[in-house]
């Protein structure tokens, strides 16, 4: 199959995906108890001002009836209202959208870069201290969950040691570039504003460490133990017998067929990486989408809930086409079919 | 006769385990001379390949122990090396063909790229390491393995490659630059039989064409008996009997070897062959003495106590037994 061909098979069938995930966050962001048009308005509003929301918003509708305008109005990029920001949800989403984006890719190349560099070093030193050092780093990383690691982060270099900002995306004394991506790293790229993009940038990694370090270390001990196993394959010995130097080796003929497994998990870690990102970003006062998201599931904000998972989901579905596409890249077996 | 190539002496290796040291090899000897093609046979489990792979010091180290023995080829031990000296040895001096060429080939790569590195980092001169020239010997050496279109052969992936072919291109970078000593393991094992003849065939004629040394490791004694001068015969880790290629089925000596020839079906009836009763020793606990004396149907009460060293026959043929 081409590569065209096999790309748009794979975008057709998400749309099923999507379809599917839209019918359930629908139904589910419905029959939880509470009523989204009193909390609104609040416990001391009247009841006909509630009921009068109620109808504006459709609420007393049937279900099928609610889902069929909500989805004509996302056909027309319509994501309706949110009740907490009074604003469309398509601005909100354009608004805090980029700043999750910023700090997911930055988390993703830490996570990508790291557990190779320390799931490598591990393997090459496997049963020496390097390894023992790494795995007990690892456990911990995994263990230790995000929000707590970002406090940890907070307070050592925010409070005991400042080398680095801690909160927000910028300083306040740099001038934010003009919105052109959203993305600050980029527009302040665009415009050669480099100070702003040095600052940003400087912003992004405590959050976005904080945000990768469990994939990270996750990945490190899924590349170290396909290179592990890997190692007793005939295939090296065969090149280990041919005088191949154990330099080339390592980032050759072990590294490659190690990380196929490593980059299938790393990939559904990284499309993850975005809606777990919502207490870190809460920590480091990130104006992010998946902060949006969650204080639209406490306040029952349904237009802003529904098109929250949506993002997600198309986010989602496309890393997992990229990863797919990477692992066919990787492994011929599964590029060219073919006996096996 | 001038000096062997490769000469093991007194080799044992043992196997780190949970259990404790698992004591596979028990004093193996062993030499090639130059030009001379020798077969290593035995039953699977007896040490054959980890003999081979301790030439090219290819065994897990960690995993490892070397207690006794050496490894001398052209008078310098192995075992002792340095890596630049274990290097030559490697791209200059042996290459070994395994048994599994699915296994032997890395999935990941190119045919092109794993045979040219092969080439790249051998000890050929700069000059001889230019990219025509690294491209031209693979193709060559690939052609010398009567391997059509060695153009297309070298963009495949091994999977897109069958059997036969993939231990076609083991063979290949094998010989791709000039070696002394061919060790193929079991290169027909994994393979239809009538590949399997096709690639013996393959093996013998480079071989004799390239004036190389030849360990042919093999579980089966008609195809040692095709493809060798001298044969070695092996058993739980000792080298029972040596004797050239004919004399060893006119006259075998050792019990062990007996029984490996009458377990041979024969075409003329009889029905079932016999077979040895028993299996391979258990190598965390091996029996005292000879090793094979739990199964020997000849043993006397001398074999549980003593081990028995190869004895001269005359004519190169060695038994270790000491009911010869």
């Amino acid at each position: 199959m081409n590569l065209r061909a096999y790309i748009l098979k794979r975008l057709f069938l998400s749309i099923f995906v999507l379809i599917g995930l839209s019918i359930v966050i629908f139904i589910i962001a419905r029959v939880v108890p509470g009523d989204p048009a009193r909390m609104a308005l609040g416990p001391r509003a009247p009841q006909y001002a509630v009921d009068q929301l109620r109808q504006e918003m459709n609420l007393d509708q049937p279900l099928p009836t609610q889902y069929y305008y909500w989805v004509k109005g996302v056909l027309v990029g319509d994501l309706g209202k949110s009740l907490t920001t009074k604003r469309a949800v398509a601005d909100d989403v354009k608004e805090f959208l980029p700043a999750t984006l910023e700090l997911a890719f930055i988390a993703a190349i830490f996570v990508v870069i790291f557990s190779i560099i320390l799931g490598t070093l591990a393997a090459k030193y496997r049963n020496k201290w390097v390894d023992t050092v790494i795995r007990v780093m690892a456990y911990t990383g995994v263990a230790v969950p995000a929000f707590v690691l970002a406090v940890l982060f907070l307070l050592l270099f925010g409070y005991i040691w400042p080398v680095i900002p801690v909160l927000g995306r910028l300083s306040p004394e740099i001038m934010p570039p003009p919105t052109i991506t959203g993305l600050i790293t980029v527009d302040s790229l665009i415009t050669g504003d480099l100070s702003a993009f040095w600052d940003a940038l400087k912003h992004l990694i405590l959050p976005a460490l904080a945000l990768a370090m469990g994939p990270l270390f996750q990945e490190a001990r899924i590349v170290r133990s396909a290179m592990t196993d890997n190692m007793s394959k005939d295939y090296l010995a065969a090149a280990v017998g041919y005088g191949i130097p154990s330099s080339v080796i390592m980032r050759k003929y072990l590294l490659k067929p190690s990380l196929i497994p490593a980059v299938s998990v790393m990939g559904l870690d990284i499309a993850s990486l975005m809606g777990n990102a919502f207490l870190v970003e809460v920590i480091f006062n990130w104006p992010g989408i998946s902060r949006y998201g969650m204080e639209a599931m406490l306040r029952k904000d349904l237009n802003a809930i529904s098109a929250v998972i949506i993002v997600f989901g198309v986010i989602f579905v496309l890393v997992n086409i990229i990863v797919d596409l990477i692992v066919a890249y990787l492994d011929p077996r599964i590029r060219l079919g073919g006996k096996v | 006769m001038d000096n062997p190539i490769l000469d093991i002496r007194d080799l044992h290796v043992w196997y780190r385990t949970y259990g404790g040291y698992a004591k596979v090899l028990d004093g193996v000897n062993l030499f090639v001379h130059k030009g001379e093609k020798v077969g290593l046979v035995g039953e699977a489990g007896c040490g054959k390949t980890t003999t081979m792979r301790s030439v090219l010091r290819i065994l897990p180290e960690s995993q490892v122990h070397t207690p006794r023995g050496q490894i001398l080829y052209h008078g310098q031990d192995i075992l002792q090396m340095n890596q630049r000296e274990l290097h030559h040895v490697r791209t200059g001096g042996v290459s070994m063909i395994f048994q599994e060429p699915a296994a032997a080939l890395n999935p990941v790569f190119t045919v092109g790229t794993q045979i040219t590195d092969v080439i790249k980092y051998s000890g050929l001169s700069k000059q001889e390491k230019q990219k025509d020239n690294i491209k031209n010997l693979a193709m060559q050496a690939i052609s010398e393995v009567y391997i059509a279109d060695p153009e297309r052969i070298m963009n495949s992936y091994p999977n897109q490659l069958s059997g036969g072919m993939k231990q076609r291109i083991c063979i290949a970078m094998a010989i791709v630059t000039a070696r002394e000593l061919l060790i193929a393991d079991e290169p027909g094992t994994a393979l239809d039989v009538t590949i399997q003849d096709q690639v013996h065939k393959l093996l013998r004629g480079l071989v004799e064409k390239k004036g190389m040394s030849l360990i042919m490791i093999t579980h089966s004694l008609g195809v040692a008996r095709e493809m060798t001068d001298r044969i070695y015969v092996m058993y739980a880790g000792n080298i029972v009997e040596v004797a050239k290629s004919g004399d060893l089925f006119r006259k075998p000596r050792h019990p062990y070897t007996l029984g490996l020839l009458e377990s041979v079906p024969k075409l003329t009836g009889g029905g079932m062959a016999e077979g040895i009763y028993g299996q391979i020793p258990d190598y965390l606990r091996p029996p005292g003495g000879c090793r094979f004396h739990p199964r020997c149907p000849r043993a006397i009460a001398r074999c549980q106590e003593e081990k028995p060293n190869l004895a001269d026959l005359g004519d190169g043929h060695q038994v270790a037994c000491f009911q010869v």
